[in-house]
Formats: structure tokens, sequence, C-alpha cells
């Protein structure tokens, strides 16, 4: 029986010929990722290991990046207590404030996370690395700290959900409706403990940081992990960010799929996901004929579109145009390489001239830390990822997630909007 | 494994990690800390009722959402013995396993079983008994991998023995 691709790389981590869906398996781990809110307790956990130090001190990622600059107290002292733990480790991966950035921005970005690898990371959206054609998944704290100290974790074989991508997407489509869209299709837990892989030639029609947004959001669908096949893209990617020797996996001809699905790009609308669940999503044609949705509240960044391509989306929508009076727009880079080039390509003027406020790296808002928190009653337009009770704030909030150039032109028009909409307007 | 045997507390489908602990608590670890603000944002009157030993039941894809492992340390500080969903986001069950909370999946109990009843939990067999209905349901037992490292009491204990 033929494999998939997530197949294909644990086996060859298990160090077998062949593994089938269901397989208890051990995979040896190309890196371990903490953050400041899951590293602690993995730190915590290890110390109760009987291990001398890492398994490997370049194989481990620390990144501060949900409360930093630290918001409170207790928050420093997490982030000291990973700092601590860097340096007597000798972590060759850990990212200081000022040179850190949202983690799953930050490791593709500096080149380590390759084709092939596998990931496991303490934060959910870990399985963005998948883009690149890696196997990454997430895990908890625990998992992390045997991670850390073995370099090794324990998997369940995933079965997988094949997506045939056809097709051209339309102006203002992106990689967040594309995910939108499929979570809607399958649901919050339509692809539970399994892999959703991405085939077909309308995937050349998406750009690396589509990719990475795709993936992201694989968890949202409950997935294992999400992955793309290596193409050109992704070569091109690779030569501009790493020095690592990979591995390029191909599903089986005859690899087998729970469920296989076509998306057709060139039939996507914007999509928005309402309130409480990533699932309910509506296109805008469906918006268009609801009441207006007025709102109080657009950000736009987060591991899943912080990226440049979300930058340049969103600015070129507010460029010579104003953040609605009484609106709040929060613009956060994803890494500090992304904040330079959005510096020097005058995307952050164009985002200050319109009346957003643009923050250095953090998740802040995503997760209701800080940056952005959400009074009673209030709504917000963000192109993160989840749009859970109280995920932002107050829970009588509303959280309706979109892509950055929705997210951007509601800011413009204070209710949820498209860039056509404006565009209408002017015409 | 002891039996659970607990008075219940019943949830919905996607009870996701923020609304068992809300980020905003994530600037502690401390499991008595995190416990006192479980469940929170869905039931505020949880950890005013919830007594020692107690049992969680929920639907479908029960602690979706984040990784945070502090999710199932607080509902486990919380007092909880077990908890009983349909399926468990995968995250979510590894958690559990690794820091030792018991949970169980089973459909016919997720949906019989109401808020209130009084329930137990044989981990040995798999079985469910609501005594309050007299029903009994088969759940799912552990893949024997997991057994082991439930039995070294969670992943720390497990690796440390091997």
């Amino acid at each position: 029986m033929g494999m998939t691709m997530t197949q294909k790389i644990l086996a060859h981590a298990a160090g077998l010929d062949s593994v089938c869906a269901g397989q208890l398996i051990e995979a040896d781990l190309d890196l371990v990722l903490g953050n400041d809110i899951t590293s602690p307790v993995a730190i915590k956990e290890m110390s109760k290991m009987n291990v001398n130090g890492v398994f490997h001190k370049d194989k481990i990622a620390l990144v501060p990046d949900h409360f930093v600059p630290n918001k409170d107290i207790k928050s420093a002292e997490h982030c000291k207590c990973v700092r601590e733990f860097a340096i007597k480790n000798q972590i060759t991966n850990y990212f200081e404030v000022g040179e850190m950035g949202i983690e799953h921005a930050l490791l593709p970005e500096k080149g380590l996370t390759v084709p092939g690898d596998v990931i496991i990371g303490a934060d959910s959206h870990t399985c963005t690395y998948g883009a690149l054609g890696a196997f990454s998944t997430g895990v908890g704290s625990t998992d992390m700290a045997a991670g850390m100290a073995t370099g090794k974790a324990w998997f369940k074989v995933p079965s997988a959900i094949k997506f045939n991508i056809i097709g051209k997407p339309s102006k203002w489509v992106s990689g967040k409706d594309v995910i939108l869209h499929i979570i809607g299709m399958i649901g919050v837990d339509g692809a539970l403990y399994k892999s959703v892989e991405f085939v077909g030639p309308g995937i050349a029609n998406l750009s690396m940081d589509d990719r990475f947004t795709i993936a992201n959001m694989a968890i949202e669908a409950g997935g294992k992990n999400g992955i793309f096949p290596v193409d050109e893209k992704t070569i091109a990617y690779l030569k501009e960010h790493t020095t690592r020797e990979y591995t390029i996996y191909e599903a089986d001809d005859d690899a087998v799929y729970d469920e296989e699905y076509t998306i057709d790009l060139s039939e996507l609308r914007p999509t928005v996901s309402f309130p409480h669940l990533p699932e309910n999503t509506h296109t805008i044609d469906e918006i268009h004929k609801m009441e207006p949705i007025a709102v109080d509240q657009v950000v736009i960044g987060s591991c899943t579109n912080g990226r440049l391509d979300d930058l340049k989306i969103a600015a070129e929508v507010l460029k010579g145009r104003h953040v609605k009076k009484g609106m709040r727009c929060i613009v956060i880079p994803a890494t500090q390489a992304i904040y330079l080039e959005a510096m020097e390509l005058g995307l952050l003027r164009t985002f200050i001239e319109a009346g957003a406020v643009v923050s250095t790296p953090t998740c802040g808002p995503c997760l209701g830390g800080y940056m952005g928190i959400l009074a009673e009653n209030e709504r917000c337009v963000s192109t993160t990822n989840r749009n859970f009770v109280g995920r932002m704030g107050h829970i009588s909030s509303e959280i309706y997630l979109a892509s950055p150039a929705v997210a951007a032109a509601s800011a413009v028009t204070g209710k949820i909007s498209c860039p056509c909409d404006l565009d209408e307007k002017e015409m | 494994m002891k039996n659970a045997k607990g008075t219940v507390f019943k949830y919905g489908d996607n009870v996701d990690t923020d609304v068992i602990i809300p980020a905003r608590y994530l600037n502690s670890s401390d499991p008595t800390e995190l416990a006192l603000h479980c469940m929170e944002d869905i039931d505020k009157d949880f950890v005013s009722k919830v007594k020692k030993g107690d049992i969680m039941v929920a639907t479908k894809n029960f602690g979706c959402g984040s990784s945070r492992e502090h999710a199932p340390i607080a509902i486990k500080a919380a007092g909880v013995s077990c908890v009983i969903a349909e399926t468990f986001a995968r995250i979510f069950y590894r958690n559990a396993i690794n820091i030792g909370l018991p949970i169980i999946e089973c459909k016919e109990a997720s949906i019989a079983i109401q808020n209130g009843d009084e329930v137990e939990v044989n981990f040995d067999t798999g079985i469910i008994t609501d005594l309050t209905t007299k029903e009994s349901f088969q759940g799912q037992a552990f893949p024997e991998f997991m057994q082991k490292i439930i039995a070294a009491e969670g992943l720390v204990n497990y690796i440390n023995q091997k």
C-alpha cells in the first residue's frame, strides 16, 4: 500500500521502510520549538527527568513571542526562565527581543525549517512549516520537554485528507480565504487526528506566504499537520533563507486517503469566519446581503497573516485612505525582518498615515494577551486564527476572522467590507 | 488504575482551550492558580461547585485550539478525576496523557450522560456507568503504548524508567 507524503517522512524519521495509518512510532526530531508560555512548563518538567541537558543545542528553538516585550511581572519571570535555560544549555536558536519574531514566521525566515524535517513545537500553529514540505505538529509542554531531552517523540501515524487545488485565485482572494473556505466546508473537527495534504496544479498560483497561512490553520480543522509538496517556489524560498540540506518527499501514486476534495481557487470569494468558531464561514457576497456588521477594531498580523505579502495587501488597500474615525487598526509585522522590509517599502508610512498603529512583533492580541484587548460587546475583524469566546478579551466581544484585504477594507468603512466595495464607491 | 467516581459537569461540542483556561491567566503556570480560573468563560460557577473526583463530560472535539498544557493541568488541579467525550482534539489528548489526567472517548456516554448525574469510570475495562440512570457504556480503552505512559504516571516518569 502506498504512503502519503506525511507517512513517508515519518517512516524515514522512525528508521522504517514503511508505516501505515494508526501505527505507533518513535521518530527522530529535527527541531523542537517552544515559546514564552509553553517553555517554562517544559523546562520545569525537563528538570524532573534524569538527563544531562538537551539532546542537541542547535536543534531547539526558543522564541519568546506571546507576551514580549514583557507585558507584566509574571510574563517577565517566564521570559527570564526561558532566557536562563537558553544560556545554561547554550541554545543556538534563542531569539531575544530585538531579534525575535512570531515563532512560525521567524523559523522559516531563519532557515531552520526545511523539507523532510520532523518538527514538534509547543504551540498549536507549529503545523505552519508544512508549507515547506516538512512534517510539523503542535504538542504540549511535556512533549516538548521529552523532545528537548531525548530528540525523539512518539506519534500515531495519521491517515490523510487530500485537497486537490486547481485554478487561480482572483484579486483580493488569498491563502486565508482558501483555508477559511476549507474549514467552513469540513468543520473544526473535519480533519481530527489527520494530515491535511495539498496537491495539484493550483498550488503554483499560491505564494509561499499563502501556503504558510494555509498550513498554519490546518489545526483549526483539527488536523495533525498540513503539508504542501515542494515545487519551484519552495526551492526559491529555501535558496534565499537556508544553507541546510534537505530531502524532498512525495506521496506515492497509490497512497490512500480517507477523503478527497477539489478546490478551484478561481471560484473562491473573500471569506469571513463569524463568531465563535472558525467553521462559521460566510463569503463577502453573503455578507453584502446582511445588515451591515459594524466593527470597533481591526488587527492585521499574527503567525497566520503577519508576513510581508499580507502587509503589502493591507497597504495597497489603505494607501491614500483613512481608518474610519473612532476605529482602531493595529498592524503587527510578524518579524523584525518583515518590519524592516515593510519600512523600506514605505508600507509602515502608509499604515501610520492611514491612522493605524504599528507594533513590534508579538502574538499579543491574537490570544487576548495584550496590545489590543476588546471591551464588552466590542467587535473585531482580525487576520488571526481563532474566534473562540473571550479569545481577544471580554467574553461578550466578537472576532471575525478574515484576510488582510478584508481586514484593511473593514478598517476604512467601519463595517465588514471587501476592497471591491471601496473601489465601487470611488468609481 | 483506580476507578473515577463523581458528579458530572456536562458541556457541548468544541470546548476550546481558551474557555478551559483563558490566555489572560497564562502569565502563570502554577496549577493551583490556573485551577481558580478553570472554565471561567464558559461556566463561571464551575470553580465554586466542583468537588474532588468530579467528572467532566462533553461531546465532540473537546480541548480544541491551542497547545497549552495549562488546560488539562487546570482541569486536573480543579479536582476533576476524568473527562469523557465523544472525541478530543489531538494535542489536548496527548497533553492529558502526558500529565496524567485520565480521559476516555465514548460517543454514547457523551450524549446520554446529563449534567449532575453520578458517574463511575473503570479504566481497566473502559466501562462507564451512569449511577443515576443505571446505564452502562463501553468506552475506548487506551492503546498499550499509552497505558505504559499512564502506568508510569506520565511521560516524565516513563522516560526516567527507560
